[in-house]
C-alpha cells in the first residue's frame, strides 16, 4: 500500500476532482498513508484532551486545528472561517429549513427503515420511512433513541494500539503482516465474529475474504438473537426460514411467549396488522382474538383478550397441548396443570373455527421446539399460504450462532486462534458465562475490537478501532422482508470511525476502500433491473420525498451533499478523507447520469430498492418434532429463571443511552436498573418485597439481584433482562443495574429452572416511575367488551360522570380558525414506548438521573400510564398515554401569577418559557400532573456533541422553568408557515406531532377539531370516545377512545354491563 | 417628661354579687402597687441599662447561628435551584408554602391584638401588644422570604409579580391567587409596620429622654421624630393610632383568606373547599395567640415583667386560643364531613387517605393537639399553670405546622390520576431553610428586647392605678 508520488497518477486525480480543491504539498494531494500519519501525529496532545469531558477551550483548538486543515482533504469550497455564513449557498439549503434524507437501522440481523431529520448538516430526529414497507413512518423507542447514540461523548473516539492512539494505518499494516502470516494456513488462524448480519455487502465482503482465507472462521453472535426461530424452522422444515406474519388477516391469534407486538423488526408491521382489526370507526372489520400464553408480562400480552401466566419452561408443554388437540402428527400432549387445560380447551376450539384465519406465533424468547410446533399447528390449521408465509431471513447467513461461538471459545482455548477480529460485537459482556470467553480470548495472539464504545471486550483486544455510527457511514441492511435499504449516511464521522465495510476492506487484498465504493460497487454489481452499472459519479444522499414531515424538503433535484459537507466543518475532515468528501458534487457541469446512478439517487432518496422483497418461499413440513422436555416441578427453595433482553436497552448495547436508560419500562415503569421480575405469589413464597436483594445459585455462579414485584407473571420464576452491571458502557451506564450473564450458560441461553433462591435481607433502590398500580376504581380508563359494545353503542357514553353546570362569567371563546385536538386509541395502543422517546427526541427533554427519578423528577412530557384491574396474578394491563390534555379551561392557567401559561387562539395551552418565574402552582393544580418543572439545571449546557442533538426550533429549557407537552407547537407553526406560503389551509395530517408521527398503530391522532373531516374529529365523535376526568370541567383538547375487549365468552361468561372503571 | 392624655371611661357600673364575685377571682391587667414612675422604671431599664444579661448573649448567640444557617441555605437554593429540597411533581409545595402560611399565621395575632381588641378597648392587651406587634413583624418577615424563594427563579419573581409598567405592555396575571397574596401579604407587612412604629413613637420620646449615652440619645431621638408630648401631639397620635387600627381590623380577616384562596381557588381536593377562609383565619390567630404565649411566658419570668404580663393575660390568651382552636376543630370536622357528605370519590379518597395513608401519624398528631388537646385550656387549673401552658403553646405552633403539612402534602401527593401519586421526603436543606427563618426571627426579637421597649410604656401607664385616680379626681 505504499503509494509513491506518480506524477501521472497524481495528474489523473486532480483531472477526476471538480472545483477548486486546495492542496499543499504533493503529499498531500496524492493522500498517501504517510502524509495521513504525519495529519494524525500532529496533534497528540489535543487528540488525547478530547477524550477528557473537555472544556470549550480544547474543543475550540481542537475545530481550529480542524478548519485549517480543511484544504488538506476538503474538497468543496468551504468557508474557513468559522462565522462566516455560506458564501454560496447549497442549493436546497434553507437555513432553518430541515432536510429529510432517508437511511435504515441495522439491528439484530434485521432493519428498519428510517427518515432523519437534518438540521444544516446535523441529524436531529428519526422517524420512520413512510415509503418503506414495515416501518411505513413509524419507529420503535431503539430507532428514536439511535439519535442519542450518534451524539453520545462517551462513544469511543480514537483508535488505540494497547492505549496507546495510533492512525488507522498503523493497524492496517498491522493487519497486512498477520494476514500474510495466515495467507499459508489459508487462515486457519484468523476468526471473525460480527453480530448477525443482515447488510449484503458486508457479506459479500466477508464471503470474499472467506474465499481467500478458506480455512478462516466467520461467527456470529446476538446474545438475544433469534436462535429459537431459527433453529425451530431448521427442524419443521429443513432449512432457515423467516415467517412472515399477516396479522391483519388473522381472526384469531395465539401468541407463545412472544411479544409480537413490540419486539424485533415487524413489530412495527405486526402492531400495524393488529391494530387494524381493533379499530371500530369507518368500516368496522371483525375484531380478532389474542391469546397469550407468558412467562414474564409484555406489551403483547397486555393486549391480550385471554392472557395465561406460566413458567417458560411450561409453554413447551402447552404448545404440543394444543397441537395434540388440533392433530398434529407426532405429538402427544403431556400432563398440563389444571387451570391451563381448562384455558385451552376453548382456544382450540376458537383456532379450530378459525382455520386458515389464525395464527400461532412463538417467542424469541422460547425453545427451538416451541417454534417448530408453532409451524406444524399453523400448518395444521391450513394457515400457512394465508395469515402466514415463509421467505428467506433478513440476515444474510442464518447459523446456529451459539455453536459457533462456543467452537471460538474451544478453538481459543486450544490455541488455534492466532487473531480475532470482533466486528460490533461485545462478546466479553454478553457471551454465556460457561463459555469463559474473556479467558479464552487472552490466548489469542492479535485481538481487534471494531466497536462504538471502548467497552469489556475493547478492554481486552490489542487494537480497538471506533465504529461508525449507522447515521455516519455507508452501508445497507434488509429489513424483515427482505427489502433492502442504503444506508446513507447524514454526518460525517464524529470520530474518525471506520465501518464494518471499510475494515474488512482494509484486511482484504484490494486495501482501504471507502464504505461509500464498497457498497456502490456491490450494488452495481448485482445488475438489478433498471440500474445497470456504471462509472462511478457524484456520490450525494439524496434528501427523501417526506410526505408525512411538516415542511418537507423539496423533492430530489441535485442536492448538495448537505450532511456532509456541514459536518467537514466539524469533526470529520482532520482525519483522512472519506470517499465522498474527495469528490465534490457541485460546481460542474453534471455528467450524463447512467442508469445506475438514476437508480442508486431513487434507492437513495426513496430509502430502498424496489422489489427487493423476498418472494415466498414453498416449504413443507419434514422434520420431526423432538420429543418433550421433561419440564421439572420446581423444588422447593428454587425457581426458574428466564433471561431476557431489557425492553428499553436491549442486551446492553443501548446502556449508555441515558434516554432509554431513563425511559419507564412499559410493564414495571422502572428507570435505570433491572430488578428481577417475580409474580405476587412467588414474592409471598419468599417472602419478598420490592426491592429486597436475593441471591440466585446455580452450581458455582450466583448472582444477587433487587426484585421486582410484577403483576402477571409466571408463577415460580424470576425473569431477568440483560443489559445492565456494564462496566465499560459509558458514563450514564457504568455501574448501575446487575449483570446477569454470569448465570446464563450457552446451554440454557433462554431460561434455566431449579435455581436456588434465598433472600439476602439487603434492599436496594429502584427509581420506578409509577408506585400505583391500581385504578382505585377510578373511572378513568373505560373498558368494556365487543359484546357490551355492540349491545349498546352508548355503552361508554354511559360511564360518563355528569359535568356540574357551567357557571362563568365568560363567555366561551370562539375558535374561527384552527382548534388543535387530539385523540387517543387505547383500544389500539400497545405501551411500546417508542412515542416518548420520540417527544424526548423532539423536543430537547433532559434526563435527570436516577436519584431524581426517585425524587419524582423526571421529565418526560409524554408518559404511558400503566393500569392493572382484576386478579393480581393476572390482570387486565391498561396502557393510557398522557400527554398534555390541552385543557379549553385550563386549571394551570388562572393560577399562575405571571401569566406564563395562556391560552392561544387555537386552543393550545401554551407555556412561555421566558416568563415562568416557577411557582409551581400549574403543576399543583393540573389534575393530570403532566407538567414538568425544571428542580434543577437539568439540561447540559456544556457538553459540545449533545448541543448538536438539538433540535433548534424547540427552546432549551433552562433551571426554575415549568414544561410540558406543547402538542408539538414547533411542527404546528412549520406547517402554518408553508401553508401560507402556498396560501391555503394547513391539511388534515400535515401535522404530527411526534408521538403520532411514530407510532406504530396511529393510536395518536391529532388534527383540527374545527374541521369536520378531519381524522381527529371524526374520532371524537366516536362512541367511544371520552375526556378524562370531565367532571372537572377542565373541557380536555386530548380525548381517549375506550378499550373494547374482545374475549371468548367460554373463557369468559358476558360480564354485566360494568359502569364504573375496575380498582 | 410628658403625661399621657386621660381619657379613660373606667364607669363600670358595680354589677350584681356574682359578676363582684368574678371581678374578684379575675387577677388584674397590671400588678398592684405599679406606678406611672416604676412603669417606666422597670421597662426602660432593660432597654437602657448597660448590663446585658448574660442569658441573653447565650439565646441571641443561638438564634444568629440558626440566622447564619438560612444565609447558606439561601445561598445555596440561589445558586443550584430549588431542587435542594424535596419538593416534586406531584407535590410541587412543601415546606416552601407550609412555612410561609404557618408564619403568616403567626402574625395575625399581632395585628389582632394592637388593632381589633384596641377598637373594642380591651384593657389588657396593653401589656402585650407592642411585643406581639413586633413578632408580627419579623414573623411577616420570614413568612414573605418563601413565596419569593420558593419560585424557580427569584430573581425574576421579585419584581415581574408587582404591577409595573413596561414596555412589553405585560401585567400579572390578576386571576391567580398568588397575585392576591403579593398584594394581601405586602399590605399587611406595610400597615403592620405603621402601626407599630406609631405606637413606638411616644416610647421613644421616653427613652430619648431617660438615655444616657450620646449614641442612644440621638438614636432615639431620631426615632422619637420630635415628640415632645404636647396635646397636639396627643391629639394627633390617637387619631392616627385609631385609623390605622381602623385599617388594619379588615386586614386581620383578609390576609389569611387571601392565604387560604392559594388553596380553595384550585380543583384540587382537600384544597378545594369553601370554608377554608374562616377556618384559615381562627387557626392563624390561634396560632398567633400560641406564639404571643412563647414569647410571654420566658419574657416575664426572664425579665420580671410578671407584674406587668399578668395572670389575666395569660388566661385570655389561653381562652381566645380556646375559641379559635374549636373554630379550627370544627373546620377539621367539616372536612372529613363533607368529605363523605359530598359523595365525591375524589374528596372521600383525599380524606381516607389523610386518615390511613402514608401521612396519616401527621394528621391524627394534629387532630391529637388542635381538637383534643385544647380542651385542656377549658381548666382553670391548667390556665394557672404557666409551665404547662408554655408547653402547650409549642404544642400548639406544632400543630398548627402539621396542619399546613397536611392540607399541602397530602392533598398533593395523591390527587386524580393514581399514576402520578408519588411520597413527599423532605431534605436536610428544608429543616435547615425552616430553622433558619427561626433563627431570623428569634434574631430580630432578640435584638427587639434589648432596644427597644418590649411593653408599650405610655400605654401601660393608663393602666395604672394612679392614672385611674387623676382621671376621677
Amino acid at each position: 500500500m505504499n503509494e509513491r508520488n506518480d506524477i501521472e497518477a497524481l495528474r489523473a486525480r486532480l483531472e477526476g476532482t471538480r472545483g477548486r480543491e486546495y492542496w499543499r504539498s504533493l503529499e498531500a494531494l496524492s493522500e498517501t498513508t504517510e502524509f495521513k500519519d504525519f495529519l494524525h501525529r500532529e496533534f497528540p496532545q489535543n487528540a488525547s484532551e478530547w477524550l477528557d469531558p473537555v472544556g470549550r477551550r480544547g474543543f475550540l483548538k481542537l475545530m481550529g486545528a480542524s478548519l485549517a486543515l480543511a484544504g488538506v482533504s476538503a474538497c468543496t469550497r468551504q468557508p474557513i472561517e468559522e462565522l462566516v455564513p455560506y458564501v454560496r449557498q447549497p442549493e436546497e439549503l434553507v437555513l432553518g429549513k430541515p432536510q429529510f434524507y432517508a437511511t435504515a437501522m441495522p439491528m439484530n440481523g434485521s432493519g428498519m427503515g428510517l427518515l432523519v431529520e437534518s438540521h444544516e448538516g446535523r441529524p436531529t430526529k428519526i422517524e420512520g420511512n413512510p415509503d418503506h414497507p414495515s416501518s411505513r413512518g413509524s419507529a420503535d423507542l431503539f430507532a428514536q433513541a439511535a439519535i442519542l447514540g450518534l451524539y453520545d461523548p462517551d462513544r469511543s473516539q480514537t483508535l488505540t494500539n494497547l492505549g496507546e492512539i495510533r492512525p488507522f494505518s498503523a493497524f492496517v499494516a498491522a493487519m497486512k503482516q498477520v494476514m500474510t502470516a495466515q495467507q499459508a494456513k489459508q487462515g486457519a488462524g484468523f476468526r471473525l465474529l460480527t453480530e448477525t448480519v443482515a447488510s449484503p455487502t458486508l457479506a459479500a465482503q466477508i464471503q470474499e475474504l472467506i474465499a481467500l482465507y478458506p480455512q478462516m472462521k466467520w461467527a456470529q453472535w446476538e446474545p438475544y438473537g433469534r436462535h429459537g426461530a431459527r433453529e425451530g424452522s431448521r427442524i419443521a422444515f429443513g432449512e432457515y426460514v423467516e415467517p412472515q406474519y399477516a396479522i391483519e388477516k388473522a381472526d384469531v391469534i395465539l401468541a407463545l411467549d412472544a411479544d409480537f407486538l413490540c419486539t424485533g423488526a415487524s413489530g412495527l408491521r405486526n402492531a400495524r396488522g393488529f391494530a387494524s382489526r381493533r379499530r371500530f370507526e369507518g368500516d368496522r372489520a371483525q375484531v380478532n382474538r389474542l391469546y397469550a400464553v407468558e412467562s414474564n408480562p409484555s406489551n403483547t400480552g397486555s393486549r391480550a383478550d385471554h392472557r395465561l401466566p406460566v413458567r417458560a419452561a411450561e409453554v413447551e408443554s402447552l404448545a404440543r397441548a394444543v397441537a395434540a388437540q388440533l392433530g398434529v402428527s407426532g405429538v402427544t400432549a403431556g400432563s398440563l396443570p389444571d387451570a391451563a387445560a381448562r384455558w385451552i380447551g376453548p382456544l382450540v376450539k376458537d383456532l379450530q373455527a378459525n382455520r386458515g384465519k389464525s395464527l400461532v406465533i412463538a417467542g424469541d424468547g422460547q425453545s427451538a421446539a416451541v417454534h417448530a410446533l408453532a409451524h406444524a399447528i399453523n400448518e395444521a390449521l391450513g394457515n400457512v399460504g394465508a395469515t402466514v408465509s415463509y421467505t428467506q431471513t433478513p440476515e444474510a447467513q442464518p447459523s446456529n450462532q451459539l455453536a459457533d461461538l462456543r467452537q471460538l471459545a474451544t478453538d481459543m482455548n486450544a490455541g488455534t486462534v492466532e487473531c480475532l477480529l470482533i466486528i460490533g460485537a461485545n462478546p466479553v459482556y454478553s457471551a454465556p458465562a460457561d463459555l469463559k470467553f474473556s479467558e479464552a480470548m487472552d490466548k489469542v495472539g492479535v485481538r481487534v475490537h471494531v466497536g462504538l464504545y471502548e467497552d469489556e471486550t475493547a478492554a481486552r483486544s490489542h487494537w480497538h478501532i471506533p465504529e461508525t455510527h449507522f447515521l455516519e457511514a455507508w452501508s445497507d441492511v434488509r429489513t424483515d422482508d427482505g427489502t433492502v435499504s442504503i444506508i446513507q449516511p447524514l454526518i460525517a464521522p464524529l470520530y474518525s470511525g471506520k465501518s464494518a465495510h471499510e475494515v474488512i476492506a482494509a484486511i482484504g487484498p484490494n486495501g482501504e476502500r471507502s464504505g461509500y465504493d464498497v457498497v456502490r460497487a456491490y450494488w452495481a454489481g448485482q445488475r438489478l433491473p433498471g440500474a445497470e452499472p456504471a462509472e462511478e459519479t457524484a456520490p450525494a444522499p439524496a434528501p427523501a420525498r417526506s410526505t408525512a414531515i411538516p415542511a418537507p424538503a423539496p423533492a430530489a433535484a441535485a442536492p448538495v451533499a448537505a450532511g456532509v459537507a456541514a459536518a467537514g466543518a466539524s469533526a470529520g475532515t482532520t482525519t483522512g478523507a472519506p470517499a465522498e468528501n474527495t469528490t465534490p458534487a457541485t460546481f460542474n457541469p453534471t455528467p450524463e447520469k447512467s442508469a445506475f446512478d438514476r437508480a442508486w439517487r431513487k434507492w437513495l432518496h426513496d430509502g430502498l430498492i424496489q422489489n427487493t422483497a423476498f418472494a415466498t418461499r414453498p416449504v413443507s413440513l419434514s422434520g420431526a418434532i423432538p420429543a418433550a422436555s421433561t419440564v421439572a416441578a420446581t423444588a422447593s427453595g428454587t425457581v426458574e429463571v428466564i433471561f431476557r433482553p431489557d425492553p428499553s436497552v436491549w442486551d446492553g448495547r443501548f446502556a449508555n443511552n441515558a434516554w432509554l436508560q431513563e425511559l419507564p419500562k412499559a410493564l414495571t415503569k422502572m428507570t435505570w436498573d433491572n430488578p428481577a421480575l417475580i409474580s405476587p405469589a412467588t414474592a409471598a413464597k419468599f417472602d419478598l418485597k420490592d426491592g429486597d436483594i436475593v441471591e440466585l445459585k446455580q452450581g458455582e455462579r450466583t448472582l444477587k439481584v433487587p426484585v421486582w414485584i410484577a403483576p402477571g407473571h409466571g408463577p415460580d420464576s424470576v425473569t431477568l433482562s440483560a443489559g445492565y452491571g456494564r462496566t465499560r458502557a459509558g458514563r450514564a451506564a457504568n455501574g448501575i443495574g446487575f449483570d446477569v450473564n454470569v448465570l446464563r450458560t450457552s446451554s440454557a441461553p433462554l431460561f434455566s429452572g431449579g435455581v436456588q433462591i434465598s433472600k439476602t435481607g439487603d434492599t436496594y433502590e429502584l427509581a420506578c416511575t409509577q408506585d400505583h398500580w391500581s385504578l382505585e376504581g377510578r373511572n378513568l380508563v373505560r373498558v368494556g367488551t365487543t359484546t357490551q359494545f355492540q349491545a349498546d353503542p352508548d355503552f361508554f357514553k354511559k360511564m360518563e360522570v355528569e359535568a356540574p353546570p357551567t357557571l362563568t362569567m365568560y363567555t366561551d371563546y370562539k375558535y374561527d380558525g384552527y382548534a388543535w385536538g387530539m385523540a387517543i386509541d387505547q383500544n389500539v395502543c400497545t405501551g411500546c414506548n417508542a412515542c416518548i422517546v420520540a417527544c424526548q427526541a423532539e423536543n430537547n427533554i433532559p434526563v435527570v438521573g436516577k436519584t431524581q427519578v426517585l425524587n419524582g423528577r423526571e421529565m418526560h412530557w409524554l408518559r404511558i400510564d400503566r393500569y392493572y384491574s382484576g386478579d393480581i396474578e393476572n390482570p387486565d394491563t391498561y396502557h393510557q398515554p398522557m400527554p398534555c390534555q390541552q385543557c379549553e379551561t385550563a386549571p394551570c392557567e388562572v393560577v399562575c401569577p405571571v401569566a406564563a401559561t395562556t391560552h392561544s387562539d387555537e386552543g393550545l395551552n401554551d407555556m412561555v418559557y421566558n416568563r415562568c418565574v416557577g411557582t409551581r402552582y400549574c403543576s399543583n393544580n393540573c389534575p393530570y400532573k403532566v407538567r414538568r418543572f425544571n428542580f434543577l439545571l437539568y439540561q447540559d449546557w456544556d457538553t459540545p456533541s449533545l448541543k448538536l442533538q438539538r433540535n433548534p426550533d424547540v427552546t432549551v429549557r433552562s433551571r426554575g422553568v415549568m414544561e410540558k407537552c406543547t402538542y408539538c407547537v414547533q411542527r404546528i407553526n412549520q406547517a402554518r408557515v408553508t401553508a401560507k406560503l402556498e396560501d391555503r389551509e394547513i391539511r388534515d395530517g400535515e401535522v404530527l406531532t411526534a408521538c403520532q408521527a411514530t407510532c406504530p398503530t396511529d393510536a395518536i391522532v391529532f388534527g383540527n377539531i374545527n374541521d369536520p373531516n378531519s381524522q381527529v374529529a371524526k374520532l371524537k365523535k366516536s362512541e367511544r370516545n371520552y375526556a378524562l376526568l370531565a367532571e372537572l370541567n377542565t373541557r380536555p383538547r386530548t380525548t381517549y377512545l375506550a378499550l373494547v375487549r374482545n374475549p371468548n365468552t367460554e373463557l369468559e361468561p358476558a360480564a354485566p354491563a360494568r359502569t364504573e372503571g375496575e380498582g | 417628661m410628658a403625661d399621657p392624655m386621660q381619657h379613660s371611661h373606667h364607669a363600670a357600673p358595680a354589677g350584681d354579687g356574682a359578676l363582684a364575685a368574678l371581678r374578684a377571682r379575675t387577677p388584674e391587667v397590671i400588678a398592684p402597687g405599679h406606678t406611672f414612675e416604676s412603669v417606666t422604671d422597670s421597662i426602660s431599664h432593660i432597654v437602657l441599662t448597660k448590663r446585658t444579661p448574660i442569658g441573653w448573649f447565650i439565646g441571641f448567640a443561638f438564634a444568629f447561628l440558626l440566622l447564619m444557617l438560612l444565609n447558606v441555605t439561601v445561598a445555596k437554593l440561589l445558586m443550584e435551584g430549588i431542587g435542594i429540597w424535596g419538593n416534586n411533581v406531584p407535590v410541587g409545595w412543601a415546606f416552601d408554602i407550609i412555612n410561609f402560611v404557618w408564619w403568616i399565621g403567626i402574625g395575625h395575632a399581632g395585628t389582632l391584638i394592637s388593632a381589633i381588641l384596641l377598637l373594642f378597648r380591651q384593657q389588657w392587651r396593653t401589656s402585650i401588644n407592642r411585643f406581639a406587634e413586633a413578632m408580627t413583624l419579623f414573623a411577616v418577615a420570614c413568612a414573605a422570604m418563601f413565596p419569593l424563594l420558593h419560585t424557580g427563579r427569584p430573581w425574576l419573581a421579585v419584581y415581574w409579580l408587582f404591577p409595573y409598567p413596561n414596555s412589553m405592555g405585560l401585567w400579572p396575571q390578576f386571576r391567580s391567587p398568588l397575585i392576591w397574596d403579593v398584594f394581601a401579604v405586602s399590605t399587611y407587612g406595610t400597615v403592620s409596620a405603621l402601626f407599630w412604629f406609631t405606637g413606638l413613637v411616644p416610647d421613644m420620646a421616653t427613652l430619648r429622654d431617660r438615655a444616657e449615652s450620646k449614641v442612644a440619645k440621638k438614636i432615639f431621638g431620631a426615632a422619637a421624630l420630635g415628640w415632645r408630648g404636647s396635646a397636639r401631639h396627643w391629639h394627633r397620635y390617637e387619631m392616627a393610632y385609631l385609623l390605622l387600627a381602623g385599617i388594619s381590623t379588615p386586614l386581620v380577616l383578609s390576609v389569611h383568606s387571601v392565604v387560604s384562596f392559594d388553596f380553595a381557588v384550585s380543583v384540587l381536593p382537600g384544597w378545594h373547599a369553601t370554608i377554608f377562609p374562616p377556618y384559615f383565619v381562627a387557626g392563624a390567630i390561634y396560632s398567633g395567640f400560641a406564639m404571643v404565649m412563647t414569647l410571654a411566658i420566658p419574657l416575664r419570668s426572664v425579665y420580671g415583667l410578671d407584674g406587668f404580663i399578668t395572670m389575666r393575660h395569660i388566661h385570655n390568651m389561653t381562652k381566645v386560643m380556646l375559641v379559635t382552636g374549636m373554630i379550627v376543630a370544627y373546620g377539621y370536622f367539616n372536612e372529613a364531613f363533607f368529605s363523605w357528605y359530598a359523595g365525591n370519590e375524589y374528596e372521600g379518597y383525599m380524606m381516607l387517605n389523610r386518615m390511613e395513608g402514608p401521612y396519616a401519624v401527621f394528621y391524627w398528631s394534629l387532630i391529637a393537639i388542635n381538637a383534643v388537646m385544647i380542651q385542656l385550656f377549658w381548666f382553670r387549673s391548667v390556665r394557672d399553670n404557666i409551665a404547662l401552658l408554655f408547653v402547650l403553646s409549642l404544642l400548639v405552633n406544632v400543630g398548627m405546622w402539621l396542619e399546613r403539612f397536611v392540607i399541602i402534602v397530602t392533598s398533593l401527593h395523591r390527587d386524580f390520576l393514581p399514576s402520578s401519586w408519588d411520597i413527599y421526603m423532605p431534605t436536610r436543606w428544608d429543616f435547615a431553610m425552616f430553622a433558619g427563618t427561626m433563627g431570623l426571627f428569634l434574631s430580630l426579637f432578640f435584638l427587639f428586647i434589648r432596644f427597644l421597649p418590649a411593653i408599650a410604656i405610655f400605654e401601660m401607664r393608663t393602666i395604672t392605678p394612679e392614672a385611674k385616680l387623676k382621671h376621677h379626681g
